[in-house]
């Protein structure tokens, strides 16, 4: 097992090692260079030279990337030049990130709770109306664009009747912070109104952002019911005479849960793609929707740490996905 | 082994009957009856087939009919004829089609010029930015008095383009990456595949996003080599499995017992049999291409030039009046809808009928 974590381990150094020399190079081929990346294109020459000087661009490639990868490593990513001009560009993904984390969470918990019933129910009635008019709907729902369902949940639910809030992620109500986490803060500081209204903000965007985990958590579970319902342990079962409880909880959906949970840690990277586009839909200040805008502002700085943490939380959650799953299932770790 | 080029594809003790799909095998006699050609021309008369070694006349003459008729017989034919029957797959066919004849002839069809803006003296900022339907303009206008319609039927052409475009660079780049490390295997392949894991593990939008962002113009070609970028390793990780799964296949034995190079062994013997698969892909790349256009168009990665109407632009600027005029964005979507379900369909329903696996 440990072994296992080991290996895997040695593969995210591979990848991150990679990925940082790719985003080294992404940086130099900046319009401008990294100079105006960091310094902004309202930079003076003489700002320039001096930033020039510091970062050593005169030395040899070799030794700029080991210096470069030094900054990483400080967190030193530079000031953000359109965002939130001046701040530090960590400070704006450390505010930014919570936002993103908590509607990925309601989003997946939506789809979860929606995709694996259904799929449930598709594959034991497998080839009936239910079961075809899902198939139907998941292929429609791919050629659906996510921005699009996000402007039509914005303009019914919001625009014309005006049930939930148009944009934004909490109402001003001059509430505490502590984790950035609304929600959380609101219960923690039993300032309910306040996380209410985070919640609020939530239901739209999240239930926009869903629709794209669901699809594939759905797909995959009725696939993956279907094969498990035809083993010999479940006919055993059945002879047995268990109950139709038992039999679905311990011995159809356990088994049938594996991939399900694989590809819920392999929808974090769609989840992020999702969330750009839905955060920009409802002007919801997470990550996604300052992807957008540094990108629109040519915020180098910002962009840069945003694409590297994507990066990373990427890796990283299917590092801990794959882990879970050799913790899960025992026959993994032996491969 | 010598005898293993042999087009006996009925053969049931043929180890690649074994193999996991009977497609391969189809694909695979396709692929031998290249080898054999190959033998004949190549190895001349010490050829080692010993059954049959007819004359390199006789190879030609039979070789040009065999291919054609072959493979007609055995794989596509039969999906074919699957397919022919399947609703599914004709209604994305005809959608397909549609939408194909519409993109190219589109300045034929539309009824207006979609740059001019004919009811720009009704367009009042504040009491009413968008022209309604009327005579002559079916769907209304836009925020700057153009008709909709005709801006809905010339957008198709930027959409068509970009997406074949950017599949199709995706494809060339993943061709070059697959071929490096399915065929060189080695240190090439494990440095292929970790690069190839790094741009899967970027999510797509943002590894979009931060190549239009080298450019320092965005435009339409900022649009279509993200997309491409995108759509690599997947392409990539095809063929690479493809090829290690056809490099202990008989053809490719056979054909290296032969003293064939292995360039030719490659590109001759072992790229076609992977042709199945990848056109399946590349019709379902499609789909995921026109959407995900449609959406670097909508945050603003496309050609910032706002004459040339596109499905996602013109989404996305019809966020400004969602409040008044929704259908601003209903057009464009339905359009976005329909094409990438035409796509999807066709492509699942292809690959449906291309695995018999899933043959019901």
């Amino acid at each position: 097992m440990l072994r296992y974590i080991v290996r895997r381990l040695a593969q995210l150094v591979g990848v991150t090692v990679v990925l940082s020399m790719l985003l080294f190079f992404w940086l130099r081929s900046l319009p401008g260079g990294p100079v105006n990346a960091m310094l902004g294109e309202r930079a003076t020459p003489d700002q320039k030279a001096r930033l020039e000087a510091v970062l050593g661009l005169d030395q040899p490639l070799h030794i700029q990337y080991v210096a470069y990868v030094g900054r990483i490593l400080r967190g030193e990513f530079g000031n953000s030049s359109a965002v939130l001009p001046g701040a530090d560009a960590m400070d704006i993904f450390l505010a930014r990130f919570p936002a993103t984390i908590e509607l990925s969470l309601v989003a997946v918990t939506i789809a979860i709770i929606a995709a694996i019933p259904l799929g449930y129910i598709a594959a034991r009635r497998h080839g009936s109306i239910l079961d075809n008019a899902t198939i139907v709907g998941s292929l429609v729902g791919i050629a659906v664009p996510v921005f699009f369902t996000a402007f039509l949940l914005k303009y019914w639910f919001a625009v014309k009747y005006g049930w939930l809030p148009v944009s934004g992620r909490q109402a001003n109500l001059g509430c505490t912070r502590i984790t950035k986490f609304f929600i959380l803060d609101g219960l923690m500081t039993r300032e309910f109104d306040c996380a209410a209204s985070a919640l609020k903000h939530l239901i739209l965007p999240s239930i926009a952002l869903a629709t794209i985990p669901f699809a594939v958590i759905f797909r995959i579970t009725r696939a993956s019911v279907l094969d498990v319902v035809s083993e010999d342990y479940v006919r055993t079962a059945e002879a047995k005479g268990l109950t139709n409880r038992v039999i679905r909880s311990r011995h159809i959906l356990r088994n049938a849960m594996l991939p399900v949970l694989t590809i819920i840690g392999l929808q974090v990277g769609s989840l992020l793609a999702g969330a750009i586009l839905t955060e920009t839909v409802f002007n919801y200040p997470g990550i996604g929707e300052a992807l957008v805008s540094s990108f629109r502002g040519r915020d180098y700085a910002v962009l840069q740490i945003l694409i590297l943490m994507a990066a990373v939380v990427f890796v990283l959650v299917n590092l801990i996905v794959d882990v879970l799953y050799a913790v899960v299932d025992p026959r993994v770790r032996t491969r | 082994m010598s005898d293993s080029p042999k087009p006996t594809n009925p053969n049931p003790t043929n180890p690649i009957a074994r193999y996991r799909e009977a497609r391969k095998e189809r694909i695979d006699s396709l692929a031998q009856l290249s080898a054999r050609d190959r033998v004949a021309v190549g190895a001349g008369a010490g050829g080692p087939g010993s059954d049959w070694t007819p004359s390199p006349d006789e190879v030609s003459v039979t070789e040009s009919g065999t291919i054609e008729e072959k493979p007609g017989v055995s794989l596509w034919r039969s999906a074919w004829l699957r397919l022919r029957r399947n609703p599914v797959f004709l209604l994305g066919l005809t959608i397909t089609i549609i939408f194909v004849l519409v993109a190219i002839f589109a300045p034929w069809i539309a009824p207006k010029d979609p740059v001019t803006g004919y009811l720009i003296d009704q367009v009042r900022r504040q009491t009413n930015p968008v022209p309604g339907p009327q005579p002559g303009f079916p769907l209304g206008g836009d925020h700057l008095g153009r008709d909709l319609l005709s801006r809905l039927i010339v957008g198709s052409r930027q959409t068509l383009i970009v997406g074949v475009l950017a599949t199709f660079g995706g494809f060339i780049g993943g061709l070059i990456l697959g071929t490096l490390a399915g065929a060189l295997g080695g240190w090439v392949d494990s440095l292929v595949m970790r690069l190839v894991d790094v741009m899967l593990s970027i999510p797509s939008l943002v590894l979009a996003l931060s190549i239009g962002a080298v450019a320092s113009r965005p435009s339409q070609w900022t649009l279509i080599i993200a997309i491409a970028v995108v759509q690599v390793p997947i392409f990539a990780r095809l063929l690479r499995g493809s090829l290690l799964a056809q490099r202990s296949s008989d053809h490719v034995l056979a054909a290296q017992a032969l003293g064939i190079k292995r360039g030719p062994i490659i590109f001759r013997h072992m790229l076609p049999n992977a042709m199945g698969p990848v056109i399946v892909q590349a019709t379902l790349a499609l789909a995921v291409a026109i959407i995900d256009a449609a959406a670097l168009s909508f945050i603003g990665l496309g050609d910032p030039d706002q004459r040339t109407p596109e499905w996602g632009a013109m989404l996305g600027q019809a966020q400004t009046y969602i409040y008044d005029h929704p259908h601003l964005a209903y057009y464009p979507a339905i359009c976005i809808i329909v094409v990438a379900l035409g796509f999807t369909l066709m492509g699942e329903s292809l690959r449906e009928a291309l695995d018999p696996k899933t043959r019901r």
